[in-house]
């Protein structure tokens, strides 16, 4: 069986195959301020529905307009925070973090694990080794409510990862090649299983950003291994770390996709959609206004150290605004501690709490007519981040920080090698 | 909602997301209720769009209609204008399954995606999965839904088939 097929079938406790459909116990279901509201209202409006099934399977978190922005936000704000209060259910509040990083911290979620959230990128929990799907308000209504979810089992591809990552490339540039290859509806409701010589590198905060943009592409989990590596991590988080879990050696896949990870330069996702992937060289001299650091996709403490290893006494060039958001508190607090905050205020970066902020285009950092924007974060549609006529280029960390120092696109090969 | 749709159609390209059907910058801006949204849905892609749509027509796109996020509003908010069904040569996962949720029919096929025009007459029969667009005189059969999700979209949605039925379906 593969992963996917393995966590599935455990959980309903019966061999389940791809096309079955089913319905599911949730091990953890969760919503934020952009979803909660609509769930709320679905349960308002049903008595059946208007109940918790089991708060401590329930989350919610406060991220998306976070502080919030205007007197509406805050009334949606009080919403969810006196949901949480009426059942019991543990809330996130301003400033503790973006919902997927959170759960990830939270150490709840252990391999094995079905986790729902009414977020696109609740996928970013497959780097441990949870089958974690996006749903939508109404779906997560029913799981607040029930505790139990609909899925069609989807088919499983394998995706191989071999070579070691050059020092100046990451996890994000692996996933950026990746959409670039098989375009954004080339997985679409498949669940892509991450496998090869590659993984022992990778750290599971790296894992995590390539989870987080398979649904960039349509998958509707990107599952990696429970390893050692993950083991290691999750005994920090304090999570139960639970056994390995792998796909079965003869394991059936719809098909496998194989990438060497050595000879890989940064990419760049240029506007106005993520699968428009170019190798840096490409787009290289391109002006900036503003850079992104941040987001569920690469908000981490390696994303902001690697960025650190680029202004580490160097300025952010006159004119461009470099805003850092980490993705969490833990975050931010474990970048304070170690000085890499003050190397990026002294760099000149805008450093605000946790929040998706300007990823969504919700406020801190919202691009004008014309302006382009170096981000981080998983999305560059027309209009996301600011006016109809800006432009985002979706990169890593490193590629990021860069562009803040030059202000244009370059390879930052030249400050890591 | 009946199982038979019969509109005007709306032609739309490929990778149309929710962001296009209501970015989020502007849930944001009217985020307590979704008739507060209607004036912005599809404004950077067909402005006016809620004024000049009528009860029951047809949104036909290419491949991955409703790719990007989670966001439920999207399905919602076109049920709401008055959209009666939505045929794309693919969706993406999380649109097929929060507009089946709502009741909102999505339809994928091949060939009437790709001959239909603005304002050509589009007509759905879901239960025998057959598409038609009147004006081209083209029919097209499709694979129904299961029964399960047939029933569905019949009750209106999800939270309609658990109050009458009291569980999920399968
Ligand atoms: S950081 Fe961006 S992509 Fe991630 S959850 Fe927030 S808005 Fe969504």
């Amino acid at each position: 069986m593969t992963l996917t097929e393995k966590i599935l079938s455990a959980k309903v406790g019966r061999r389940v195959s791809p096309g079955d459909f089913i319905v599911i116990d949730a091990d953890l279901a969760y919503a934020h301020d952009g979803t909660a509201p609509l769930a709320i209202k679905v349960m308002k409006e049903n008595e059946r529905l208007y109940r918790v099934h089991d708060p401590s399977k329930v989350l919610l978190v406060i991220d998306h307009a976070s502080p919030p922005p205007n007197v509406e936000v805050a009334k949606v704000h009080e919403q969810l925070r006196s949901f949480a209060r009426e059942f019991g259910v543990r809330l996130f509040d301003v400033g503790e973090g973006i919902c997927h990083q959170v759960v990830a911290e939270s150490g709840l979620v252990r391999p094995g694990a079905v986790v729902v959230g009414a977020d696109s990128h609740t996928v970013t929990l497959g780097a441990l080794s949870a089958f974690a799907t996006g749903v939508g308000s109404t779906d997560i209504a029913i799981a607040f409510a029930l505790g139990k979810i609909w899925l069609r089992i989807p088919e499983s591809i394998k995706v191989l990862l071999d070579g070691k990552l050059k020092p100046w490339v990451t996890s994000k540039d692996v996933i950026l090649n990746i959409i670039g290859n098989v375009r954004a509806d080339g997985l679409t409701y498949l669940a892509a299983e991450f496998q090869g010589t590659a993984l022992k590198h990778l750290s599971v905060e790296s894992r995590m950003t390539i989870s987080n943009m398979c649904v960039e592409v349509g998958a509707k989990a990107g599952l990696f291994p429970a390893d050692e590596v993950l083991a290691s991590w999750l005994r920090i988080y304090g999570a139960d770390n639970g056994d390995e879990l792998s796909a079965d050696p003869g394991a059936e896949y719809k098909d496998e996709l194989n990438f060497n990870l050595s000879k890989l330069e940064p990419q760049v996702a240029a506007p106005p959609n993520v699968d428009n992937v170019r190798e840096v060289s490409e787009v290289e001299g391109t002006e900036v206004d503003q850079v992104f650091i941040g987001s569920c996709t690469n908000g981490r403490y390696e994303d902001f150290l690697l960025a650190a290893k680029i202004l580490k006494g160097r300025r952010v060039k006159e004119g461009v605004r470099c805003v850092a958001i980490p993705a969490s508190r833990k975050v931010f607090l474990e970048l304070l501690r170690d000085g890499v905050l003050e190397v990026l205020a002294e760099a000149g970066c805008f450093i605000a709490h946790s929040t998706c902020g300007p990823c969504i285009g919700a406020h801190l950092g919202l691009l004008g007519p014309g302006e382009v924007a170096v981000s981080t974060s998983n999305r560059n549609f027309v209009g996301r981040m600011g006016h109809r006529d800006s432009k985002v280029y979706l990169a890593s960390p490193a590629t990021a920080a860069a562009a803040a120092v030059e202000g244009r696109i370059v390879n930052p090969k030249k400050y890591l090698s | 909602m009946g199982l038979r749709i019969r509109g005007r159609a709306w032609k739309l390209g490929n990778n149309i997301s929710t962001d296009h059907i209501i970015s989020g910058k502007y849930k944001f801006k009217s985020i307590s209720s979704l008739e507060g949204m209607i004036p912005y849905v599809f404004k950077e892609v067909i402005p006016g769009f809620h004024e000049k749509v009528r009860e029951g027509d047809v949104l036909v796109a290419g491949r991955n209609f409703g790719m990007g996020s989670s966001r439920e509003h999207a399905p919602r908010l076109l049920k709401l204008v008055g959209v009666g069904a939505v045929v794309a040569e693919s969706f993406a996962r999380i649109f097929f399954r929060n507009a089946t949720n709502i009741g909102l029919p999505v339809i994928t096929a091949t060939l009437v995606p790709r001959i239909t025009e603005d304002g050509d007459i589009i007509s759905v029969n879901l239960e025998e999965g057959v598409i038609t667009n009147e004006s081209k005189d083209v029919q097209e059969r499709f694979k129904p839904y299961p029964k399960e999700i047939l029933e569905v979209i019949r009750c209106g949605g999800i939270i309609e088939y658990i109050r009458k039925y009291g569980s999920l379906p399968w």
